[in-house]
């Protein structure tokens, strides 16, 4: 029984991280319908970028973020600027295929730089201390880190979507951004700030799962499909739903891998066609009059 | 110096003319009206003036200063604001929401979401709504507030009264000398005749995208405004 319990609590927490890749993504489809496939891709860039502050500047694992939030803000910005805002319209598929080029520019230009090998950012201590909560029932310190980390960010973002002016501007834009403009609203500015946001959580995501996993430049496309499945379990655009959906991903994993080690993967993918054949809108799904 | 001068404008979508040779004028504190049927190019008309429409403008000087090249996003910020054909409220935005997106240029000035709601008072009641569950009255108040929340020092009406009952026209028509008695300028565009030369202290017509006639409500005749309305022959 309290393996199962611990099978459980040990995917909510990986639920937290997942959400961290989807939130980013959420925010990008919600603000401009814009379905970037280059999202695994970031989170391994801002991995490798947060390895490079810490190894060779030696930064501190945390403190990294302080040089590596930045350089992914402004990235962001300036990619969404200088191309990805041309790519959009009516049509979806414009997007799509940018996107996927430049997923695969970055992949060989990881490969190029850093090679093939299997890299992990060392935090220390950090990764094997755990708290113990029963006889037998334990909690990583790290994963509750992100978990909670997770928690705040979607807490804010919800926060600064639904309460302030820059927040009322990402939604009008969304809704409609042709008659922002008449608001006063620069949409390419708008589309472009929201890229770099995503690219912030990125950020933090990409230096997460560089502690907690081994990665390497082909590492991407996976994260990509964990940060789809979430966000679409959750229903699109929804920032709570991202958690859900991310929770509900880490514990079928957890338990599918509790089942038998090889049906980690698969018990997840099999979850996510589970929920949309019995909520094909995801499960917050946006409420809309149009 | 005229608050809004237009010089011979041209108008397109894609390789569509929509303008042919605009020529307008519009003095401080005036309220105009423009007529014309449907097509005729009136809301082409307030959309290149608001920069959404890629126009070849000789000039369209706005306090003497030519604006025919900004963005539609600096427009507001200039003093232009619009209510445009529909609406076009925010529909993930409550009712208070869509008003204070209008106030996004900052601009500063006497109007905030007291006085709106003091010209409207059933919008505070309906402020944490959302503004397409409004009836469509309540949603060109909505409009018309958000616009005002810009404070602007013209205002671009198009269509106040589409698809609206009579009895909720007259409401949103009462509000119209409030907001000029306030130094605002009006440029309204109207397929309601008579509620245009209410208002109006000058008329517009136009025709196939071409000013067709121009003169004081007064001085118009009825036959002279079916003439410019639909063409001569008809
Ligand atoms: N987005 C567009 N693309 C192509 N043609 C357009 C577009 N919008 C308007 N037109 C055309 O431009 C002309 C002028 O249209 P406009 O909407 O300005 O007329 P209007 O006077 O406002 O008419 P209404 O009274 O129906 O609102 C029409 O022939 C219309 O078909
Ligand atoms: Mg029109």
């Amino acid at each position: 029984m309290i393996e199962w319990v611990n099978t459980v609590l040990q995917g909510i927490l990986t639920g937290g991280l997942y959400a961290l890749f989807a939130a980013g993504l959420a925010i990008i489809f919600g603000v401009m319908r814009l379905v970037n496939i280059t999202h695994g891709d970031l989170i391994v860039l801002s991995a490798f970028v947060a390895m490079v502050a810490i190894d060779v500047m030696g930064f501190n694992p945390f403190i990294s973020l302080v040089a590596v939030l930045p350089i992914m803000f402004v990235f962001g910005y300036i990619l969404q600027r200088s191309i990805l805002n041309f790519t959009l319209g009516d049509d979806l598929l414009p997007p799509l295929l940018v996107t996927f080029g430049l997923s695969i520019v970055i992949q060989n230009l990881l490969l190029q730089i850093f090679s093939a090998d299997s890299q992990r950012i060392k935090a220390g201590s950090l990764e094997i201390l755990s708290i113990q909560l029963y006889e037998n029932l334990s909690v990583g310190v790290f994963p509750l880190i992100v978990f909670i980390v997770a928690v705040f960010i979607i807490i804010g973002l919800q926060y600064l979507f639904s309460n302030t002016r820059i927040g009322r501007a990402f939604r009008a834009t969304s809704d409609d951004a042709v008659t922002a403009q008449l608001m006063g609203i620069n949409d390419r500015h708008i589309f472009s700030l929201s890229m770099a946001l995503a690219l912030l959580i990125v950020g933090i995501a990409g230096l997460f799962v560089g502690i907690s996993t081994n990665f390497d430049p082909s590492a991407g496309p996976s994260r990509l499909l964990f940060a789809f499945e979430a966000v679409i379990m959750g229903g699109l655009g929804s920032l709570w739903g991202t958690l859900a959906g991310g929770i509900i991903l880490g514990v079928s994993q957890n338990i599918g891998a509790k089942l038998d080690p090889g049906w980690q993967i698969l018990a997840g993918h099999i979850a996510f066609l589970v929920i949309l054949v019995f909520r094909p809108n995801g499960l917050f799904p946006r409420m809309r009059d149009d | 110096m005229s608050l809004l001068e237009v010089n011979n404008l041209d108008a397109f979508y894609g390789d569509f003319q929509a303008l042919f040779g605009i020529n307008l004028a519009i003095e401080e504190g005036e309220a105009v009206a423009i007529i014309g049927a449907n097509g005729a190019g009136k809301s082409t008309f307030l959309r290149s003036v608001s920069g959404l429409v890629t126009n070849t403008a000789d000039a369209i000087n706005y306090r003497g200063m030519d604006i025919s090249h900004r963005a539609a996003s600096d427009i507001v910020g200039q003093g232009i604001a619009m209510v445009p054909e529909g609406r076009k409220l925010f529909p993930s935005l409550s009712v208070e929401e869509n008003l204070l997106i209008g106030g996004y240029s900052q601009r500063a000035g006497a109007w905030n979401l007291e006085r709106i709601y003091g010209m409207f008072p059933i919008l505070k009641e309906r402020r944490d709504v959302a503004g397409t569950a409004l009836s469509g009255g309540e949603q060109q108040m909505t409009a018309i507030g958000r616009a005002l929340m810009a404070n602007p020092e013209l205002i671009l009406f198009d269509e106040l009264s589409l698809g609206l009952a009579p009895i909720v026209i007259n409401d949103i028509y009462e509000s119209l000398p409030t907001i000029k008695q306030e130094g605002v300028t009006l440029l309204l565009v109207e397929q309601d005749i008579n509620k245009a030369l209410e208002v109006a202290d000058r008329v517009y017509c136009f025709q196939e995208g071409r000013v067709s006639l121009t003169g004081v409500p007064r001085n118009l005749t009825k036959d002279s405004i079916a003439a410019a309305y639909f063409g001569s022959d008809k």
